[in-house]
C-alpha cells in the first residue's frame, strides 16, 4: 500500500499519521504539500490529518478546504481512492464536499481532550473491516468543533445506506444521533472526529485504531 | 464600492456560544434577553466602478465557494458605496 499524507499550515497531527503508516506498513508514507497540484503518482490511500489548519480561520477547515491540492484530492476520490479525513481532517472533507454535513462547536463549549468509546456501526468499508460490527473500541479524541451536525434527511440517508461508521458511546460534542465518523457513497472515504492514528499501539496507550490501518492494506492487498 | 457580508448560522442549527452568552448576560441581571445568535460580519472591499449587479453576483459566488457554509449558515449581503 502507497499512502500519503497531506500537510497544511496547521496542521499538527500529520506526524502522528505519518508515524502510524509508517510503523504499519513499513515504508514512509508520501507528504503532500497543500499548495501542489502534482498528485504523487501510485496513490492507494491518502490521510488528511488533524490539527488547526489556517489557525480554524472562518471556520474549521474552510481555508484548507479550498487549497490548490482539493482538486487533486478530489480526483483521488472520483477513481476509488480511499481517504481517511481525522479531526480537522474530516471537518476539511465536509467543507469540500467529498463527505455530507458539518462540524460545529461542542454542545458543552468545551474542549474535550481524552479516550472516547465507539461502537463500531453495520457497514461494509474496508476501514471498518477488521472490526466486529457492534464491538466496542476506544480511540481518543481531542477537538473543540465535533459536533456532527446534517439535516434530517440526510441522517436518515447515512444511516438507511450504513454509511455511519462509528458512534460514540458517550456522546461528548453534541453530534446528531451518536454520530463519530461517516463514509462516503462508495464507502472509500471516511471521516472522524477520534483519532485512530494515535491508538496504534506504542508508547501512546491504545491500539485499538491500529486494525482502522491494516483493514485498508489489507483490503487494497487483495483487491 | 464595499460589500458586507453577515453570515450567521440557520435557524434551528444549535449556537453553544450564543447560548453561554445569553445565560452570561441573565447572570448580570439582563433578565430581558431571551437568548443569543452569533455572527460574523465580512467586510469587502471591492474595485471601483463595478455595477451593482455584478458586484452582488460576486459576492454570492464568494459566499457559496468560501465565505459561508451553507450547510448550517446563511448569508445576507449589503452593498454600499465606500
Amino acid at each position: 500500500m502507497k499512502a500519503g499524507v497531506i500537510i497544511f499550515p496547521g496542521s499538527n497531527c500529520d506526524r502522528d499519521a505519518i508515524t502510524a503508516l509508517k510503523d504499519i506498513t513499513g515504508q514512509d508514507p508520501v507528504q503532500i504539500w497543500h499548495k501542489t497540484t502534482e498528485w504523487p503518482k501510485g496513490l492507494d490511500f491518502v490521510v488528511v490529518p488533524g490539527g488547526f489548519s489556517y489557525g480554524d480561520y472562518l471556520r474549521c477547515g474552510a481555508m484548507a478546504g479550498n487549497s490548490p491540492i482539493i482538486p487533486e484530492l478530489k480526483a483521488f476520490a472520483n477513481s476509488g481512492g480511499h481517504i481517511l479525513g481525522i479531526c480537522n481532517g474530516f471537518q476539511i472533507l465536509t467543507e469540500t464536499g467529498l463527505l455530507p454535513g458539518a462540524l460545529l462547536r461542542n454542545a458543552g463549549l468545551n474542549f474535550v481532550c481524552r479516550n472516547e468509546r465507539l461502537i463500531v456501526s453495520p457497514n461494509s468499508s474496508a476501514f471498518t473491516s477488521e472490526y466486529q460490527s457492534g464491538s466496542e473500541v476506544i480511540v481518543p479524541v481531542a477537538h473543540h468543533d465535533g459536533n456532527f451536525f446534517a439535516d434530517d434527511a440526510t441522517l436518515d440517508m447515512l444511516e438507511g445506506d450504513g454509511r455511519v461508521a462509528f458512534r460514540y458511546a458517550d456522546n461528548p460534542n453534541g453530534s446528531a444521533r451518536d454520530i463519530a465518523g461517516i463514509l462516503s457513497e462508495n464507502r472509500r472515504v471516511l471521516g472522524m472526529m477520534p483519532h485512530p492514528e494515535r491508538a496504534i499501539g506504542g508508547h501512546e496507550g491504545g491500539s485499538d485504531g491500529r486494525a482502522m490501518f491494516t483493514g485498508v492494506m489489507n483490503a487494497l492487498a487483495t483487491a | 464600492m464595499k460589500a458586507i457580508v453577515y453570515v450567521e448560522l440557520k435557524n434551528g442549527v444549535l449556537d453553544p456560544q450564543g447560548k453561554a452568552v445569553s445565560e452570561t448576560l441573565s447572570r448580570l441581571g439582563f433578565d430581558e434577553v431571551k437568548s443569543a445568535r452569533i455572527g460574523k460580519r465580512i467586510e469587502l472591499e471591492l474595485e471601483d466602478g463595478l455595477a451593482k449587479d455584478a458586484a452582488e453576483a460576486r459576492v454570492k459566488e464568494m459566499c457559496e465557494s468560501l465565505l459561508a457554509n451553507t450547510v448550517i449558515e446563511r448569508y445576507q449581503i449589503e452593498l454600499a458605496d465606500a
